[in-house]
């Protein structure tokens, strides 16, 4: 189930770091240029770019470690594969809410 | 002169002569960024809408400089090798087949070069 998704999540997590890079970029440079980069990234657009990657990387990290004990031979059954598969999605909505929720409050 | 049959040469490489290694690359690269990534997201989240002052004075420790640099080239080196199986699986015509590997391997070399010294320019301090 949704395998295909964890592909699709690392290409957008690919061409997010672009979006670290740029970051990374800013702070190195200058203060204006680092607030105007923060500025971009507080706008509606940084704002939905910035929770697009969060879930990319909650789903890509959390079905990532899903593969990985697969690798390991564990849970490749049919009815363990389903419920992992199931438990990172709902694990990668709830992280990233409580990030959007952290982010905001603080 | 190596003393294998013809089937132990070509066992564990396979066509593109490589064997297992891109596979395990992916995987050793992953393995690192679980924990890298966590603790790169909870830093950023507690750092959210800071000055550069505070991004300037985390970036000044060297472990945290040093833990930056191992998840840069990580996540650069992670996502190459992820992309390039993404091309080959997709991308049935040559030209564009190796024409894309060549810039996604391109473009990795060049944003983590630049994510790499932007992260030494802080470390340095300056």
């Amino acid at each position: 189930m949704l395998s295909i998704f964890h592909r699709i999540t690392g290409v957008a997590l690919a061409v997010g770091t672009v979006l670290l890079v740029w970051w990374l970029v800013a702070a190195a440079s200058s203060a204006a240029y680092f607030a105007y980069v923060q500025g971009f990234m507080g706008s509606w657009m940084g704002i939905i770019l910035l929770i697009g990657w969060a879930f990319s990387l909650y789903y890509h990290l959390c079905n990532g470690l899903r593969h990985l004990f697969w690798n390991a031979g564990i849970g490749l059954e049919l009815g363990p594969a389903r419920r992992s598969g199931i438990l990172v999605f709902h694990a990668a909505v709830g992280l990233t809410a409580l990030s959007v929720a952290i982010a905001f409050a603080g | 002169m190596s003393y294998k049959t013809p089937l132990g040469q070509v066992r564990g490489l396979g066509s593109a002569k490589g064997g297992t290694r891109h596979w395990w690359t992916q995987r050793l690269t992953a393995v690192a960024l679980v924990p890298l990534m966590v603790w790169f997201v909870v830093s950023i989240l507690m750092m959210m809408g800071a000055d550069r002052v505070v991004i300037v004075g985390w970036l000044d420790n060297p472990l945290v400089a040093g833990l930056m640099l191992v998840l840069i080239l990580a996540t650069f080196h992670h996502a190459q090798l992820g992309l390039q199986v993404v091309i080959e699986d997709y991308v049935h015509s040559d030209i564009w087949k190796i024409g894309l590997i060549v810039f996604v391997k391109f473009a990795a070399l060049l944003l983590g070069g630049i994510a790499v010294i932007s992260v030494l320019k802080l470390a340095f301090g300056s």
